[in-house]
This record gives structure tokens, sequence and C-alpha cells, in this order.
């Protein structure tokens, strides 16, 4: 699996450094409400998701303190702006700094706002609470994220406490000032586990223009092998993109993401440098005779691992550069691959056409309208 | 680790004189080897074994308490060697006590000591006048013994000074060596002088006699850390020459990789996943990454992390029997349960046919390998393996 970025980022920032416009997720938003229309004076060519990373942190998350806004650039299977906020700033209060605010709430696709679980949260959540109420006025469909921060060492019980005292002092706040159901969602996160990963996926998940049409994909091919679960997984981050409709699973989730890691470090020792001329030669000559693109059945990774407790296969089969369709397995199927790997194929195909469609320049909401659900053999 | 070639011609291995009658003999033996793991209180023996032979995460190994005492354990390493491991607390009141009661005791019949320095130790002078006692004690009782001596937590140390920070200790460390090893024979053989000019047993136990001008102490020397895989690759050096029958895996490994057309194949312990043995072709040998036998025990041990986390299983069980990888037109390989004792791991070119083909024969190839499994009572001869045939997978030996 070749980490190679995808093509240059053609919607990069103007020699100002002011980021052109793209229109984030359009079509979500009008699916959501149906209400608000695209802004006429924002560019709709191209649309790159930003996320935008707030409140207070003192380490590990993103490294040190942050102490002015971070502008970077996560290309992957779609591409994302990540503005990372100083955490001692108020923007909306600041006599000294103006911000343009169109600039940085225009588009954005999310606003992530870390509180530390162990920390004094309250004025985070104060803080939290102001930023949320300006920004309703303006950009009311901004999805707000929060992430509970640092919640390893707590109990469980306790986690939950702290949630609920959260969840109350913004909702209480908020219904005060006037605004009801602002769009707010909780996570529970710590770096010592993959929890920061599955937050960071749901996140992005809610950005993905025709998300229902891949769980849909992934959850008829669940059906049709008898798998367990499978994501989709965005290689390189190790966030998945989509899943199918089984209930969430942390557990089936960290396997599968160490999966991952595991093809993607057998990769690099053994499949990252150049083999010679004759090596190649070789094994394309007698009794082959054939190119060795030829005499392979997939272009891209594929793998299987058999759990033994219960004989439950795990299958990878890489999808495009930077994606990876990752499923656990009912015990026992392994001798099934041969079909399974067939009705594989034949996803993979869906997948591959539905994000030639839904690619960002294109015009998406007509196209992709016409997508035809692969059809699954009966393998 | 030794030196293989790529010589396997095909067929070597199927020769039924490979197995003699020295080494049918040989294979019948239980080795038993007694280890002794030493240094001072907090250097990180107790972690590192734990990480080895009982599949600890290197964050777990903090939970662990100072050893008292000797603490004793018997591992199985594959099937007719077993490791004594004596992890030896390292406060100085038991080193002290090592050295003068229980000297006999501890230092007799050693075959490998492991000493464990921390990098970060405050005194090192002090570190070493023990650890010169420690290997006068040794040279006293186990001449043959194999000395390691591991520079530990080099994590702490900035990745661009690891190197020279590690070549000056290691000097160091190999001068005391020789300086102890020098006056520890010196005095042993003026105590045999007078015990035969006396005719009178001395007080403690025999050295063993043999006063020729013999080689210096076996000393090898790794910079490690569990928080990479250089862990792996000490230990696998250490353990590599303990494994009883050596040249023959190697030999039937070479065949073997030949045979199927592989381009690495790695022999894996079941439960250390330490490289117990391994086979490069001459296209394998251009891989670039020198660490990857090391890597690749990493890999894997975090892997069956992960898995008995997933399943509920002990973390010593087994985590998994089948593995494959295919990418695309680069290479393929497989790792696969082999012996009780053992996992194989073989690393191919691309191909389909060449692929389950090479499935088929390393599986009809077990029968070669059954005596890592213990004291086979009649090795078996080895049945030619079919070479890779289009697609049908020539099935030649029995499993």
């Amino acid at each position: 699996m070749s980490r190679v970025s995808t093509e240059d980022d053609e919607v990069s920032a103007d020699p100002a450094g002011r980021p052109s416009r793209p229109v984030p997720n359009q079509q979500r938003l009008q699916k959501k409400d149906g209400v608000r229309a695209p802004d006429p004076t924002t560019v709709q060519t191209k649309s790159k998701p930003r996320l935008l990373l707030m409140g207070q942190r003192s380490e590990s998350l993103f490294l040190e303190s942050t102490a002015r806004i971070q502008k970077d650039s996560l290309s992957s299977f779609m591409e994302f702006d990540v503005w990372d906020f100083p955490g001692q700033i108020d923007i909306f209060d600041n006599p000294n700094l103006t911000f343009d605010m169109d600039a940085i709430f225009g588009e954005i696709g999310a606003l992530i706002w870390v509180i530390d679980a162990q920390d004094d949260y309250l004025e985070s959540v104060a803080r939290l609470n102001s930023t949320i109420f300006h920004l309703y006025r303006s950009y009311p469909h901004i999805n707000i994220e929060v992430f509970i921060h640092k919640v390893d060492g707590l109990s469980d019980d306790y986690r939950l406490d702290i949630q609920r005292d959260i969840t109350i002092h913004i909702q209480d706040e908020l219904s005060d000032q006037g605004v009801e159901n602002a769009p707010v969602n909780f996570h529970l996160t710590s770096i010592y586990n993959h929890s920061i990963f599955e937050a960071f996926s749901k996140v992005i998940q809610k950005l993905i223009p025709r998300l229902g049409q891949l769980e849909a994909m992934l959850t008829n091919l669940c059906r049709t092998c008898r798998f367990e679960k499978a994501y989709l997984f965005d290689v390189n981050t190790k966030i998945y993109i989509a899943t199918d409709s089984t209930p969430e699973d942390m557990a089936s989730y960290e396997i599968c993401s160490d999966f991952v890691d595991v093809i993607i470090d057998f990769t690099e020792v053994y499949g990252s440098w150049p083999r010679s001329k004759r090596w190649k030669e070789r094994l394309e000559g007698e009794p082959w005779c054939q190119p060795l693109e030829d005499q392979v059945a997939c272009e891209w990774a594929e793998s299987g691992m058999v759990l033994a407790d219960a004989q439950r296969p795990i299958m990878l089969r890489q999808v495009d550069r930077s994606l990876a369709l990752v499923a656990i397995m009912k015990e026992g199927s392994y001798d099934k691959m041969p079909q399974i790997n067939m009705n594989v194929d034949v996803v993979v195909k869906g997948l591959t056409e539905f994000f030639e469609i839904t690619k960002p320049n294109q015009t998406v909401v007509g196209a992709a309208s016409g997508m035809v659900s692969p059809g699954l053999g009966q393998g | 680790m030794s030196e293989l070639e790529n010589t396997g011609a095909p067929g070597v291995a199927g020769d039924p004189t490979m197995l003699s009658a020295a080494a049918q003999a040989q294979l019948k033996k239980v080795k038993k080897q007694k280890v002794l793991l030493m240094g001072k209180s907090g250097s990180g023996k107790s972690s590192m074994r734990s990480i080895i032979f009982s599949n600890y995460l290197a964050r777990d190994t903090r939970r662990l308490g100072a050893t008292i005492d000797i603490d004793l354990s018997h591992v199985k390493f594959l099937g007719n060697l077993t490791l004594n491991l004596w992890d030896c607390g390292g406060q100085e009141a038991f080193m002290e006590n090592y050295l003068s009661q229980q000297r006999a005791h501890v230092f007799s019949n050693v075959g490998v000591l492991i000493y464990v320095f921390d990098i970060e130790s405050r005194d090192v002078e002090r570190d070493l006048a023990t650890y010169v006692n420690i290997v006068s004690a040794l040279v006293q009782y186990s001449r043959d013994a194999r000395l390691f001596v591991l520079i530990h937590k080099m994590d702490l140390i900035q990745p661009m000074l690891r190197e020279d920070v590690f070549d000056q200790r290691a000097a160091l460390v190999r001068r005391k060596t020789a300086e102890a090893e020098a006056v520890m024979r010196k005095h042993l053989q003026q105590q045999q002088q007078q015990q035969q000019q006396q005719q009178q047993p001395p007080p403690q136990s025999q050295p063993s006699p043999s006063p020729t001008p013999e080689p210096s102490i076996h000393l090898q020397l790794f910079a490690t850390s569990i928080w990479d895989q250089s862990l792996y690759k000490a230990w696998a050096s250490i353990i590599h020459d303990l494994v009883p029958n050596l040249s023959v895996i190697e030999t039937q490994l070479a065949s073997l990789g030949a045979a199927i057309d592989a381009d690495e194949i790695l022999l894996f312990e079941r439960t250390s996943f330490l490289v117990v043995s391994r086979w490069t072709s001459r296209e394998g040998e251009r891989n670039p990454y020198g660490d990857r036998f090391e890597r690749m025990s990493n890999i894997l041990k975090s892997w069956k992390h992960t898995c008995s986390k997933y399943t509920g299983t002990p973390r010593n069980a087994e985590q998994f029997s089948d593995f494959e990888y295919k990418m695309g037109a680069t290479f393929s390989m497989f790792a696969t349960k082999f012996t009780t004792n053992t996992y194989i791991l073989v690393c191919m070119p691309p191909g389909e046919a060449r692929f389950n083909s090479a499935k088929l024969n390393v599986a009809a190839a077990r029968s070669w390998f059954k005596f890592l499994d213990g004291p086979v009572v009649q090795a078996q001869q080895p049945q030619a393996t079919g070479y890779p045939g289009y697609g049908e997978g020539s099935n030649g030996g029995e499993a």
C-alpha cells in the first residue's frame, strides 16, 4: 500500500494565505434541512472540507501547544484542511486581533472542540458555549464535535458523569440564550487506545457525500458474504470512512485498524524496494511465459488471516491508493475465500465507481443519483 | 546470526544421508541450558524477559516490581531445548550474595550469561566494578559460557548520539571484560599449580582442569530498548547459538527455499516469535532493510497482542493460524503454523500459481522439520518435495 499522496492541491491558498472558498459538502447540508440555499458568492467547483480544531489542550493530541493558527492539508481519499487554533485565544472577544469570521467559519465542515477531561473544564465549556452562540447566528449548519479528551485513567462511570455534566452545561446555557437543538456531538477520547481515531472517523463521515450509499454497499456485502463487520479504511490515517449497518463495535475497529498496520509494515519491508531485472525475467520466462502483472489476480493488496480462537478470518482488500476494505468474517468461512473474493471484486469495483462519481470537482448531485448499486453474486 | 548463502541446491535436503547417524543421535538429546540474566537493579532484566517470553507489551512492564533474589523459570523453547532462565535480582545485597555464598551454585554450568547495563545509570564506575566481579565468577566456574552484554534503555539517548554512546560503552565493557578474564585465568592457573604441588584440594569447588592457553571468552554486545525491535535482535542472537540441530535446520530451509522459489524464509519459535533460523535468496539479499528479521518478530508479536485482546484468549495462546498477503505484482507472502513449536513465514515473488504450489509444498515439507518438536524417536527420512508445478501444486510428501 503506497502512501503517495493524491493529486496536487489545486485549492491551495492564494499568496495572501487565504484559501479560496470552496463550498463544503453542500448536498449534505441540503439533505439535512432542505432550506438553506448555497451562498451564491462561493465558488462552486471545488469542495474541500475544513476541520477546525479549537479548545484548550496542553499536550499530546497535537504535540506542543499551538500558538498560532496552523493550517494543514490532509490529503488522502478526500482532501481536508485542518486548521488548528491556539487554545488561549478568544477569537470573538479579542481587541488586539480581528479575525475574518467568514474566512474562518464560512466553509468549515466541522468544528472540533477539545476539552481536557482531567482538568477543570468549566471555563472551556463556557468558551465553547460562547463560540456556539456566536456561530449559531451566522453559520447554523456547522457540526460542533466535542472531544472530551484524556479520559484514559478515569473510570467508566466517571467518564459518563463528566460527559453528562458537560452536556447539561452546554444545553442549559444555550437554551437560556434561546438556541435550541444546536448540532453538538460528544466523543470520549484518549490517545492510549483507538478512541481518538474512532471519533475522527465519525467526524469525517459526516462530511462524506452520499455516505448512505457507501454504507449500503458494505451492509450488502456483509449480508452476502456473512461478514461480521466491514470497514472502509483510509489507509494513511486509519480513519474509517464507512462501515456496515451493524452496531458500532470498538473492538472490531481496533483489530481491523491494527491489521492495516501489519500490512503496511510488511509492505514497507518487502514491497518497497525494486527487484532486479534478472529476477523479473526469470519469473516471466519458462514455464510461466507471462508478465508478472498477468500472473496475479489483484492489482492491489489482498490479504487474509485466520484467528486461532474460532477460526475467524480477517480479510483486507485494497480499493485504490488510499482506501482499503477490511472485514471480520464468520468463523470457519476461510474455505469460501474464492467465492468471497468474487463478491469483494464486485464491491471494490462499485466503490471505485462511487469515488469517481463523487469526486469533488464534478457536479456531484446529479451524477451520484445515477449510481447503480453493485449486484453481489449469490456466492 | 549465521551467514547463510544461497547455495541451497534443490535436492540437498532430499538426500537421505543428510540426517546422518550422528545427527540422529543429536536429535534425540534434550538440551537444557542454564541462562543467567544479571545486571543492576532496575536495569530492565525482568521487563525484557516478560516481553520476550511472556508476551507482555512494553508499556505493561511498568507493573513489574523488583525481582527478589533469583526468579527461576523454565522456558520450553522448541521441542528439545529448555532454557533454565535465572532472572537474578540486581539489588546490591543479592549481588554480593551471588558472588559469595551462592557463587558455585549460581555460576557453575552456565550456558549463557546475559548482563544488562542501564545506559542512564549515574554510577558507571560502580556498575563496571560489579560487572567485573560477575565476569570473574563466570570465568571461574563456567569457562565455556557465552557472554552477552546488553546496553539497555537506549531509547533514552538521542537518536543522533546513540551509535557513539554505544560504541564508547561497548569499548569500555570489552576492555573490562578482557581484564577481568585475564586476572581470573591467571589466578586459576596459580591455584592449579599450587594444587598440583600440594596435592591438596582447595576449599572451593574445583575449576575444570585445562591449563592450556585458552581463547578469550565469547562476548557479544547489543544496544537494546524495549520500545523497538532491537530487543528481538539481541535475543535472537542469544537464542540462535543454543538451538539444537541448527545446521540441519539451515540446510533444510535452504533446500525448501530453492524448491519453492522463495525469496526469504523465516522460522519463528511459536511463543517468543524469535527468529530461530532463516534463509534468503540472492535476490532477497538485496533487501535494504537489514533489521527486517527483528522487525518481523516485533510486528507479529504486537499483532498477536491485538488478537489476544480481541478474542479474549490468553496472551501466550496461539493467536493466528494462517496468514497470506499478496501485494499485486510486487511480492506475496504467507505465514502459517509450521511444526508444533514453530511458525514459518515465506516471502515470494508474485504470481498465483507460484503462491499456491509454494503453500502446498511448505505443508508437505513439515515432515522434514518434525525434529523441531522434540526428542524425536525416529527422524523420518525426508521425501522429495515437488517443484512448483503449474497450478497443480505437486504434493510431494506427507504432512
